[in-house]
């Protein structure tokens, strides 16, 4: 970055940043400003990014939605404690490996047997080598990092940063194409400094009350506005009280399709402590709801 | 590291860029170069006449978690107005053009306040900017300010009219009439305050000092969000700490002690002859743990946070028991062995410990004599005691002699102060008192934390 490109205009087209953003709304995805942005960064950087925040803001669906902008596959890997470099990375097809043995005809040399039973052809591609390997560029989603342990981290770094993978039998794996990586994370544990380094940082939160009233009006189209604005605010009102399991966006979207379903025209006491179990799904939380907001919505309504 | 007080005087967009990390670097935002390279290159894929995107590519490349987030956000806006500001200054630019200051008549102030009203009720953002510049050429004279800026702010938003509640007698379709929200009437308060700093820095030519973030603003969490979160990171810190002092303590072999029997038998070997030596393995010794929280209300969060992280750390103790007060004090071990979940501690705490008596105000008094009592087998010259509270009395007799007691017979003994250290004595405070007696440690971020958990994991002289 020179001091003089300042001056002059910036070399890539700024509006690629909203063309993405206009793609994503086409797929069906509202992006915020800011996450349009990142995911502009990311596939021109070609950096992975780090997607965080509370569980239900639509992580996973971002990944998903850039895979459907970009016409690429995906290709997902679901992280879980005691997940291994077997069953993200590769492993050795021992079963061909032993075929291949006894198919041997007698007298070949081990030294040739063994050359030819460590080579590709007997690897196993796990979902990680499957996105470096494949020749038509792919999203690749890292889903719940931080369910991990801090070793499988470590041993992403090297993808993460080289798109490469090293195999102690075989070499070094090169990327035939280059994927857009997504990591998500539920911020239950801090990651790695190291991996964090790696990638660009996008912090998802519950979307403002108008975002959402048009992501709830575009997977409900049908429903009254009134209906689907109080319905916003009556999830933004849950969202501020302290549960243990705050309703997500698909949540809000299940409601607001229930609703459709029952042709409710408003959001009165009754209708919400019919359809509340959509949205509250823990019994505590269910008393807390129906104290704090049932009550004020029955007042409402007289 | 000293930072220079003012924008540098560096020039070009790379120095800026450097200065920016540096101060972030210097508010303990963990930038490497590589983070840094990185935002030089983000900075080549985005329009930087956008201000969104110019902020959002250095956060998505330099801000690594929501705290980080937030402290660039603080630090990014102080940057840069100041950076504004500073080149100003130096090349001698004054607002010109719109509306002059000095004659305000020209200004038809109640559409100008129906404008505003508007505009915070459409949360229009950018409209909102420009009407506070607007709002302060029209009502806040050159001369009239109070130098204070938050008095000055104020008066301008009585002059506006601003509220949040209902104001019936405004025209049916005027937003004020309703009342406002409250979120966006701060929101444009912000604005104004920075407008007037800008005002100020212009009339005076030079900028402000320029202070670090205030401590306050990257506390300790006190509220129950993300708070587990927040004592996952504490603990996987200081669980790395305590891990290297115990290998330090594998070090010392000179203390040595022969293990009789072992011996006895390796020399059967050669006829009784005790060639091979065996010696007791040493092993770190683990602290016997005895904690004593304060949960009145001004200090619950406090210490059910701590609480939570030293059963964390449970691992790292040979013992721990944990004792809860206000007037009367109550085992809580239990619980936290059972309940994993921040929030179910403190519900639990609240519900079942049965530590409020009448008042609801601590009584230190009873509290060291009661303690005495449940633990009078138990506290030995092996423990450690740690007392979290803030050493307010509520003005009944703080009983240092029953205190000095128990710290006597404790091996060690430390007080955690949630409280800065500013307030420590003034009102109904006695942590000096209690503090002639044991370790004092002032402890309402997680760095004093750590300090005071290295402290802890430094072996105890038996």
């Amino acid at each position: 970055m020179s001091s003089a490109s300042k001056s002059t205009p910036v070399p890539v087209p700024a509006s690629s940043a909203l063309e993405i953003e206009a793609g994503l709304r086409a797929t069906g995805y509202l992006p915020s400003p800011s996450t349009a942005l990142v995911a502009h960064l990311a596939i021109e950087l070609g950096k992975p990014v780090l997607v965080e925040g509370p569980a239900g803001v639509g992580k996973t669906e971002l990944a998903k939605a850039l895979a459907r902008l970009l016409q690429r596959p995906l290709i997902r890997l679901q992280c879980y404690e005691g997940l291994d470099e077997a069953k993200a990375l590769y492993e050795w097809n021992y079963r061909k490996q032993l075929l291949r043995i006894q198919a041997e005809a007698e007298g070949t040399g081990w030294d040739a047997v063994q050359d030819d039973i460590f080579g590709a052809e007997f690897l196993l591609a796990r979902p990680l080598m499957t996105a470096i390997s494949s020749p038509e560029p792919v999203v690749l989603l890292i889903d719940e990092i931080d369910k991990t342990d801090q070793e499988f981290e470590a041993m992403l770094l090297e993808l993460l940063s080289d798109f490469q993978i090293s195999i102690p039998e075989l070499g070094r794996i090169d990327a035939v194409s280059q994927p857009v990586v997504l990591l998500t994370s539920n911020n239950s544990r801090e990651l790695t400094e190291a991996l964090k380094r790696r990638c660009l940082y996008l912090w998802l939160d519950y979307p403002s009350p108008e975002h959402e009233l048009e992501i709830v009006r575009l997977h409900a189209p049908d429903l009254p506005e009134t209906v689907a604005r109080k319905l916003v605010d009556v999830v933004a009102a849950i969202r501020e009280l302290d549960l243990k399991k705050s309703p997500s966006i698909a949540e809000s979207i299940d409601w607001a399709r229930a609703l459709l379903l029952l042709g409710a025209k408003d959001i009165d006491a009754e209708t919400f402590s019919q359809t509340i179990s959509i949205i509250v799904k823990h019994r505590t939380d269910l008393d807390l709801v129906a104290e704090r907001v049932g009550m004020s919505l029955g007042a409402a309504t007289g | 590291m000293p930072r220079p007080a003012d924008p540098p005087r560096a020039h070009g967009f790379q120095a800026q860029l450097l200065a920016l990390v540096d101060q972030l670097r210097g508010e303990g935002v963990a930038i490497g170069t590589s983070e840094l390279l990185d935002a030089g290159a983000a900075l080549g894929h985005v329009d930087w006449t956008k201000s969104a995107d110019f902020r959002e590519a250095l956060a998505a490349t330099l801000a690594k978690s929501p705290e980080d987030r937030r402290v660039f956000d603080l630090v990014f806006d102080r940057f840069f107005f100041r950076a504004t500001e500073f080149a100003a200054i130096q090349e001698g630019i004054e607002e010109q053009g719109g509306i002059a200051a000095q004659d305000p008549d020209r200004l038809d102030q109640d559409a100008l306040r129906r404008a505003i009203a508007e505009a915070i009720s459409e949360g229009d953002g950018s409209a909102m900017q420009d009407l506070a510049r607007l709002a302060v050429a029209a009502f806040g004279a050159p001369g009239q300010g109070s130098g204070v800026l938050g008095v000055d702010v104020q008066r301008l938003r009585r002059a506006l009219q601003l509220r949040p509640d209902p104001q019936p007698d405004f025209d049916a379709d005027d937003p004020r009439r309703e009342g406002l929200p409250k979120e966006r009437i701060a929101e444009f308060e912000q604005l104004l305050r920075s407008e007037l700093e800008r005002r100020r820095i212009e009339t005076n030519r030079e900028l402000p000092p320029s202070r670090p973030l205030s401590d306050i603003s990257r506390a300790l969490p006190t509220g129950p969000i993300e708070d587990l979160a927040a004592v996952h990171r504490v603990v996987a810190q200081l669980k790395r700490r305590l891990k290297t002092q115990g290998n330090e303590l594998r070090g010392h072999r000179r203390k040595e002690h022969v293990d009789m029997r072992r011996t006895a038998r390796a020399s059967l070997e050669f006829g009784g002859v005790p060639l091979n030596i065996k010696t007791k393995p040493v092993r770190p010794r683990r602290p016997e743990i005895f904690v004593l929280c304060d949960v009145s209300t001004s200090v619950t969060n406090a210490s059910v946070f701590f609480l939570s992280v030293l059963h964390a750390l449970h691992d790292s103790f040979s013992r721990m028991r944990s004792f809860v007060f206000i007037e009367r004090v109550s085992e809580v071990t239990e619980i936290f062995e059972r309940e994993r979940d921040f929030h179910g501690v403190s519900e639990r705490i609240a519900r079942d410990a049965g530590v409020a008596d009448i008042s609801g105000y601590t009584d230190y008094g009873r509290v060291w004599s009661e303690f005495a009592e449940l633990t009078a087998d138990d506290l030995t010259r092996r423990c450690t005691l740690i007392v979290l509270g803030d050493a307010r009395t509520n003005g009944r007799d703080p009983q240092v002699a029953a205190f000095a007691e128990i710290a006597a017979k404790a091996g060690r003994t430390f007080w955690l102060n949630p409280e800065p250290r500013l307030y420590w004595n003034y009102g109904d405070s006695v942590i000096d008192l209690y503090a002639e007696h044991c370790r004092a440690f002032e402890c309402w971020t997680t760095p004093q934390l750590e300090e005071f958990v290295k402290a802890l994991a430094r072996p105890l002289r038996v």
